[in-house]
């Protein structure tokens, strides 16, 4: 490539970055904003509105309800997906091809079908809507990114690893604890990761499945259509940005780092 | 359990040490890769299974391990029918094309697994561990992790970890295969001199005849999932029941004699140039190529009838030159008629 199209190329990159995040520098600058009303330039910084926003009651109740929704349909992800992705990796079955591409479509189908199927079932069964009830929601596509993550680790790892260990004599649950579980711990991890902030900011699915409750996002959601509160708003917004920030670091990192699971020639 | 009384009665040649397979039978979807072998390995020797890719040497070799599944036959391992043992309960272990190590553990930790899973105890794994390692020069590498070691210290982990738990029949699958040159000649020695110690019965898979020749008690040339002869080395390399034996195990000429179709070895010719009366059986030729390999010349002789044949003369004296023949050379070519071999 010559030098000038390398430089189009970076400049074009940074281009795309730049309009990418800029709404995003923009919120956490009017986070720090000290007025009401958000204009440039920021006459005065500071961080009263975490303050209120960790003050106020409608916002901690969200919060903790978001974060036990994110907590329980991870956990859900984890049991299930882990379980389904080994199964399907290691058995071979009439539907399999069908099971996997199933399992996946939670994440493709648009999250309003997906919320409104979820909310015609639960009325047909009369079940009454609620923390349950969000958590299964969530947990529909939770469990793609952690079925994704270790599949794509167990397709990685060599089959002999596991035939090893059972023909040294370890019965199948042995063979899995200590060869398959190690194996696919950061996989299993950083899934668990990606389903936890997933869910934390998922709006469309949890409209149709929390009922009368607020989760974080549902709260930001409503606040900003009734146009008040917009400063709190913006530090609420951080907030969620940065608890959802971390997860998915580390899972990049935990994808990336401990790649050396291939036995090396 | 309670089917012991039945089986006795039954099982009539199966009282016999070692391995006793019967019409074993193995389709992957609509291929028969392993198609109805016979074959009984004998407690203590070292069986080399030989054939090029894909004649089911490979998955005759997982099925006795028990990681496939047979869709024909039995096998027998020391008397009692092992067909429907998952691997974890027969007492066969396996060294692994690509060694298999558990990445996550120590070289010490993979050697003692099949130990800690059987729950034997801490004292008597690290003695066992410690001795299996000192068997194959390892014990100095305990505590590194596999992918630390170059691929012939990890061969001889793999070893190791297989031979610890004392297994009755010892499965290599290819093992040498990833090894240079003189690794592989320095381990062939050793696998030897193991096996000879520990009177296990090895079970050697390989595509290598050379490999098949040194090592092996006996020997069975595979071709499309059946046995095409089985033998001491000698046996089959100097009476190849077939062409296919005989062009797969070493090089041979393929002759017309009085007696039908024969195989010829090239080192068994005698060649001298010009035309010499024929006592023997023989013919004349020309010389085609001329292959200088060091410790023998290998020359493509054109027979009068047209036909090529491989020669190889052992080249004796040092002075080079002076007793190679060249091309376009007029030479006769004699053997003994016992030589050649009827196909």
């Amino acid at each position: 490539m010559t030098p000038l199209a390398t430089w189009v190329l970076r400049l074009f990159a940074v281009a795309v970055v730049a309009l990418l995040l800029a709404p995003l520098v923009i919120i956490v600058l009017f986070a720090f904003d000290r007025s009401n009303v958000q204009t440039f330039p920021i006459r005065s910084w500071s961080t009263q509105w975490f303050s209120v926003a960790w003050h106020d009651g409608a916002v901690r109740s969200a919060l903790w309800l978001s974060v036990k929704a994110g907590v329980g349909a991870t956990v859900i992800a984890l049991i299930l997906g882990v379980m389904v992705s080994v199964g399907i990796h290691r058995f071979r079955f009439f539907g399999r091809d069908v099971v996997s591409l199933l399992l996946v479509l939670p994440i493709a189908l648009p999250g309003i079908v997906t919320g409104l199927a979820l909310q015609s079932a639960f009325g047909l069964v009369a079940v009454q809507l609620s923390l349950t009830t969000i958590i299964i929601g969530h947990a529909t596509f939770c469990i793609v990114v952690v079925f994704n993550n270790v599949i794509a680790r167990l397709r990685r790892t060599p089959d002999s690893f596991m035939e090893a260990s059972s023909d040294l004599g370890a019965t199948p649950l042995q063979t899995f604890r200590y060869v398959t579980f190690p194996l696919l711990r950061t996989a299993i991890i950083a899934g668990g990761l990606l389903a936890f902030a997933l869910s934390f900011d998922e709006v469309i699915v949890t409209t149709f499945t929390a009922g009368a409750q607020n989760t974080l996002p549902l709260w930001i959601f409503g606040a900003i259509r009734l146009g008040q509160q917009l400063p709190e708003v913006n530090a609420v917004v951080v907030g969620v940005m940065v608890l959802t920030i971390i997860p998915i670091t580390l899972a990049a990192k935990l994808s990336n780092g401990e790649t050396s699971v291939k036995s090396p020639r | 359990m309670s089917t012991v009384t039945t089986k006795s009665t039954e099982g009539s040649t199966t009282n016999q040490a070692g391995i006793v397979l019967r019409g074993v039978t193995k389709r992957f979807g609509d291929t028969t890769v392993v198609r109805g072998v016979d074959l009984t390995i004998q407690q203590g020797e070292f069986f080399t299974m030989l054939g090029p890719s894909g004649s089911g040497k490979t998955t005759l070799l997982r099925l006795i391990a028990g990681f496939e599944r047979l869709d024909g036959g039995s096998i027998w391992l020391d008397g009692s029918d092992v067909t429907n043992q998952p691997p974890y309960q027969r007492n066969v272990n396996t060294v692994f094309q690509d060694y298999a190590l558990f990445p996550h553990y120590s070289v010490a930790q993979n050697v003692g697994y099949g130990l800690r899973v059987r729950r034997v105890s801490k004292v008597t794994t690290r003695e066992r561990v410690e001795r299996a390692l000192a068997m194959v020069q390892m014990d100095a590498f305990a505590d590194r992790a596999p992918r630390q070691l170059s691929g012939g210290q990890r061969q001889r982990v793999a070893l190791a970890r297989a031979l610890v738990n004392e297994p009755t029949v010892l499965l290599l699958d290819e093992p040498l295969g990833a090894l240079d040159l003189k690794l592989r000649q320095e381990m062939q020695g050793e696998l030897k001199r193991l096996q000879r110690e520990l009177g296990i019965t090895f079970i050697y898979v390989t595509h290598d005849q050379e490999e098949a020749l040194t090592m092996s008690d006996r020997l069975a040339v595979f071709r499309d999932g059946q046995i095409e002869q089985i033998g001491a080395p000698a046996e089959v390399y100097e009476h190849p029941a077939t062409e296919f034996v005989a062009g797969f195990v070493g090089t041979s000429n393929v002759i017309t004699t009085a007696r039908g179709r024969c195989v010829l070895r090239p080192e068994k010719i005698e060649m001298v140039s010009g035309d010499v009366s024929l006592t023997e059986p023989g013919v004349r030729g020309v010389i085609g190529d001329v292959a200088y390999v060091g410790m023998v010349t290998r020359y493509r002789v054109t027979t009068a009838s047209g036909e090529s044949m491989t020669v190889v003369r052992q080249n004796r004296s040092s002075d080079g030159d002076e007793s190679l023949l060249r091309r376009g050379d007029e030479v006769t070519l004699r053997w003994r008629d016992a030589d050649a071999t009827s196909v």
